[in-house]
């Protein structure tokens, strides 16, 4: 019996099948929480699917690699998932017209705070220099920041995970802080999420108004640019 | 429908075709988002089957992050090891950077108000 269990495991696992079924289940079950609990910011899908799903692979000893050969057909919908916030932000234009001078400077005014301050709250705490070099970029979405920490002789593949721990730290911390700020323009919030906590941040924004999560996708994109070229030469002041 | 799933997958693809040639530090989906842009402008309206393309996307997008997100798994002993640095460093910078965001943004906008009415 133990043994045709074991043959039929080896089966599935060999399928992209079963990693892109879990994924989908865990990500229903965080989502379902999330709703459950009046979609409070703290209780984020994305988290709750990720601890479920690591959770599994650890107890069954899979590797990343074996999952991420299923998982890949929805990591791929990244890509056009991100072209397709061109339609928030068209919607959402005349607004950001309007405003663009003051998303401007919020902008650059966060993604200098972004860097400096986790390398510095980091440092005192007594990081690694690859650590550091790994967190700098974390703010911004994941392939730039890969590529900037490979720049700056950081670990790429860290700044991958810090990038999404930050993601997720923002849309769950984010939408309170925001709160105790009193602050009620989605244009803020949006950008202000977006800046912080880039893709994941703006899915959250989404989820509350399409003029939070316009703004977010903008700043999502801006601070990809905004960082690729400003930490470089911050890191040079410094190190 | 397809035919817009597919100006969205060739407004990627030329996007990272720029991003390669270029050398620019900005990933090709981005650079996809401004052309699809670009063509919603020059268009002058959202076709409504890209509209539902789009939106059917856009309405997943956090189930996206997932699979990446797990990766989470092969940096547990590093972030184990230097985890109080790193939970302090990613909570206070992210907090830190969402506040100095939306006061800049609330100051410029309001003095942007401010002349807005002056003018009028």
């Amino acid at each position: 019996m133990e043994g045709e269990l074991r043959e039929i495991w080896v089966y599935l696992s060999a399928s992209p099948l079963l990693a892109l079924t879990l994924t989908l289940v865990a990500y229903q079950v965080g989502f379902w929480i999330y709703r459950r609990a009046g979609f409070n910011p703290l209780l984020n899908p994305v988290l709750i699917a990720v601890v479920l799903l690591v959770s599994l692979l650890l107890v069954t000893d899979t590797q990343y690699s074996v999952y991420f050969e299923g998982a890949q057909f929805v990591h791929f919908m990244l890509g056009p998932a991100t072209v397709a916030l061109a339609l928030p932000l068209y919607r959402q234009l005349e607004r950001v017209r309007r405003s663009s001078i003051a998303i401007l400077a919020s902008l650059l005014a966060g993604s200098l705070t972004a860097a400096i301050s986790a390398v510095g709250i980091a440092a005192l705490f007594g990081a690694s220099k690859e650590t550091l070099v790994s967190l700098a970029p974390k703010s911004v979405t994941a392939p730039v920041a890969m590529g900037i920490s490979e720049q700056l002789g950081g670990l790429p593949s860290l700044t991958a995970v810090l990038v999404i721990l930050t993601g997720i730290t923002g849309a769950a911390l984010g939408p309170l802080l925001l709160n105790l700020m009193g602050v009620k323009d989605m244009a803020a919030r949006g950008l202000a999420i977006g800046t912080a906590s880039h893709g994941i941040g703006t899915a959250r924004a989404l989820q509350v108004s399409e003029l939070a999560g316009a703004f977010s996708g903008l700043a999502m994109g801006l601070n990809a640019l905004a960082t690729a070229i400003l930490l470089p030469l911050v890191w040079k002041l410094f190190f | 429908m397809l035919f817009y799933l597919t100006v969205i997958l060739a407004c990627q693809l030329i996007g990272e075709l720029i991003t390669v040639a270029s050398g620019l530090p900005i990933p090709g989906p981005v650079i996809g988002m401004v052309l699809l842009l670009a063509g919603l402008l020059i268009k002058g309206g959202i076709p409504e089957d890209l509209a539902t393309v789009g939106d059917a996307f856009l309405t997943n997008l956090s189930l996206l992050f997932v699979p990446a997100g797990v990766g989470v798994m092969l940096h547990i002993a590093l972030i184990g090891e230097e985890g109080l640095a790193i939970t302090l460093a990613l909570i206070g910078s992210t907090l830190a950077t969402i506040a100095v965001t939306v006061v800049v943004m609330r100051l410029l906008s309001r003095s942007a108000d401010a002349a807005d009415s002056e003018a009028e």
